[in-house]
């Protein structure tokens, strides 16, 4: 066991924080407050190679392991969690899946352009009737000669009407519950899916989430993802992955929260000291840092046993867990330490706060997290 | 194109501190960073490598740790690194170090060789243009920009009052100023690949030829006799008033201070 980054981790982590504070950080407020995607952000994430991380080299990545993708979505979401959950749906929810499941074909056609941030990646189970219960898809895939017709809806997908590559899970044989689940990839443009309703969310608001809807959307054969029926499994172990994206989200959003209320509490004084000096904010902070940190080793524990192929479900799960609800409690306090300024959109922890909940509903709510837990534990 | 790029790892920060006792700079705690002119000048390097094609070859003298400056190089697109380091060498001033890098310089293939202007640790200004000296060069100092027409350089040499469009063909050298670009970022392919498949060469004395008395503390005529901290200034008061008053306000400030 060895607690510390290596010589490759720090100068990642400096090129990471530099990249974040010049160029997200600016425009978090405002991606926020207008609901905008940040389009420009992205291409420039793509330009440095933030769009491929874990992905092997032959395949257009950048051929690293899943702590350097972690910190990556930690870093941006320090500054701005929209920039962090672009970069997380995308890696994990649609190149990682491909590169697990895909066929060598899937693999050459697709990766490379999603490792150079080309195209862009989004992910589709959810449903309005199928939500932590995945297994009840309406959406269909039926195969007619060389392609799937698939016909249904999805909602609240990340990065709809900007993704280019979309993964599906669609019901192949209604009759089979979970192993009539199949997993497609299906590409922008195929006609017959088009782009729904767009959510007006809480936080994350620079983040796309809309329904997808297809409507005799003809996809060719070739774009079925893994087996016939084996889509489940695919979306489970592709959520299992997303949790240690989303966990680093969670756990970024906790720190950003902490450094700026840390340079807050120097600055503002009441009673004629700076609230730095009064215990009860010293104690709040300690806590605030001791969840965090406890959540960067969770995170970073839950990524290590993935690079090293070690069965890795419950360690996202327990990551996922404990780093959103520290996201919560942590922004909830920092909130708290700017007293009325903290309320306002004059300071971040406003929207630090409101970005920090979906961490405990989306990729699997903290419930379902707590329900992949027990199972291991009463398996 | 063949390019050298000499750059300088130097502290983060121009308030640096001086141990009183010693007139040194305290280095610790202080993060090292790629000295500000210097990267710029590799940023061209690398803009011209994009354009026309190039190899680049990073270059620095210091102590081991002067690695990470060479790493970052790599990470943003260097070809190769190179760290001149020896006991040999330690204490050397702008002279002596110019000599080493020379002769490094000298056991490579070069058209186009970069410094930047000058270090924020030292503010010389001299390095740069005395290796051209040393390896015979035309030199053009204070570039702000280099447009390259496929055979000669055409480069903006800027000055307090204006600026001159200087043409030289190859090889030669160039100080650079960090108004001339915008750094680009390290990559994160660029990252990996500086650790994992390309070489930090580690050049010792043995490997370069130079006069042995150019060398180090020994051969530096810079002798440094004292160095201190310049006591901070306060910022100073405006009066705008007419010159009888004025006249009144600085006789009773002298007065006050007992100086008449």
């Amino acid at each position: 066991m060895n607690f510390k980054l290596s010589q490759e981790h720090i100068m990642l982590q400096k090129m990471y924080r530099e990249f974040a504070e010049n160029e997200v950080k600016p425009l978090a407020e405002e991606v926020d407050e207008k609901e905008e995607f940040p389009v420009e952000t992205v291409k420039k994430l793509a330009k440095y190679g933030w769009l491929g991380i874990p992905i092997p080299k032959a395949y257009g990545g950048a051929g690293g392991d899943n702590i350097a993708y972690a910190m990556a979505v930690e870093e941006l979401s320090k500054v701005c969690a929209t920039t962090g959950v672009i970069v997380s749906a995308h890696t994990s929810l649609c190149a990682a899946p491909i590169l697990e499941f895909g066929t060598q074909k899937q693999k050459e056609k697709y990766l490379p352009p999603l490792a150079k941030g080309e195209k862009l990646g989004a992910f589709g189970l959810t449903e309005a009737n199928a939500g932590t219960d995945a297994s009840a898809q309406q959406t269909v895939a039926v195969l007619d000669g060389d392609e799937y017709v698939l016909d249904g809806s999805k909602i609240f997908i990340t990065n709809a009407g900007y993704a280019d590559i979309y993964i599906i899970m669609a019901m192949t044989d209604k009759t089979q519950g979970t192993r009539g689940i199949s997993a497609f990839i299906v590409e922008a443009g195929t006609p017959g899916f088009t782009i729904g309703k767009k959510e007006a969310k809480m936080g994350i608001k620079g983040s796309s989430t809309c329904e997808l809807i297809f409507e005799n959307c003809r996809i060719p054969k070739e774009n079925l993802l893994g087996k016939e029926g084996k889509g489940f499994g695919i979306a489970m172990k592709t959520l299992d992955g997303g949790r240690i994206g989303i966990a680093a989200q969670a756990l970024g959003i906790a720190q950003g929260a902490i450094d700026v209320t840390v340079s807050y509490v120097k600055e503002r004084k009441q009673f004629g000291k700076t609230l730095s000096y009064f215990q009860n904010t010293q104690f709040q902070l300690a806590e605030m840092a001791a969840k965090t940190e406890a959540s960067r080793l969770l995170v970073y524990k839950a990524a290590d046993f993935k690079d090293k192929n070690i069965p890795y479900s419950n360690e996202a799960a327990i990551a996922k867990l404990f780093a959103s609800a520290t996201a919560m409690e942590v922004t909830t306090k920092a909130v708290q330490l700017h007293g009325g300024y903290g309320y306002t959109r004059e300071y971040p922890v406003e929207r630090m706060m409101r970005d920090a909940k979906i961490t405990e509903i989306y990729e699997g709510t903290s419930e379902v997290q707590k329900m992949v837990i027990a199972a291991n534990l009463l398996k | 194109m063949k390019i050298v790029v000499c750059i300088k790892q130097v502290p983060d920060t121009t308030e640096v501190r001086l141990d009183p006792k010693t007139g040194t700079l305290i280095r610790e705690g202080v993060p090292s960073i790629i000295n500000p002119d210097d990267k710029s000048g590799l940023e061209a390097a690398l803009q011209l490598k994009d354009e026309f094609g190039a190899h680049v070859t990073v270059l620095t003298m210091g102590p081991q740790q002067a690695e990470a400056a060479l790493r970052e190089a790599l990470a943003m697109g260097a070809d190769r690194a190179i760290l001149l380091t020896d006991r040999a060498f330690a204490g050397s001033d702008t002279w002596a170090t110019s000599c080493t890098l020379a002769a490094a310089i000298k056991n490579l293939e070069y058209d186009l060789i970069i410094a930047g202007r000058q270090a924020i640790d030292g503010d010389t200004a001299q390095v740069g243009p005395q290796i051209a000296e040393h390896l015979n060069l035309p030199q053009v100092s204070y570039v702000e920009d280099l447009k390259y027409d496929g055979s000669s350089f055409i480069l903006k040499r800027v000055f307090e009052d204006g600026y001159h469009l200087v043409k030289v063909g190859k090889p030669c050298l160039i100080t650079t100023l960090k108004e001339m670009n915008e750094p680009r970022y390290m990559s994160v392919m660029g990252i990996f690949d500086a650790y994992r498949e390309k070489q930090i060469e580690v050049w010792n004395l043995k490997d370069i030829t130079v006069e042995r008395s150019y060398l180090g503390l020994e051969g530096s005529p810079t002798k440094v006799k004292k160095s201190f901290t310049k006591g901070a200034k306060t910022a100073g008061k405006v009066f705008e008033v007419d010159h009888k008053e004025a006249a009144k306000i600085i006789v009773d400030k002298l007065k006050e201070k007992y100086i008449i």
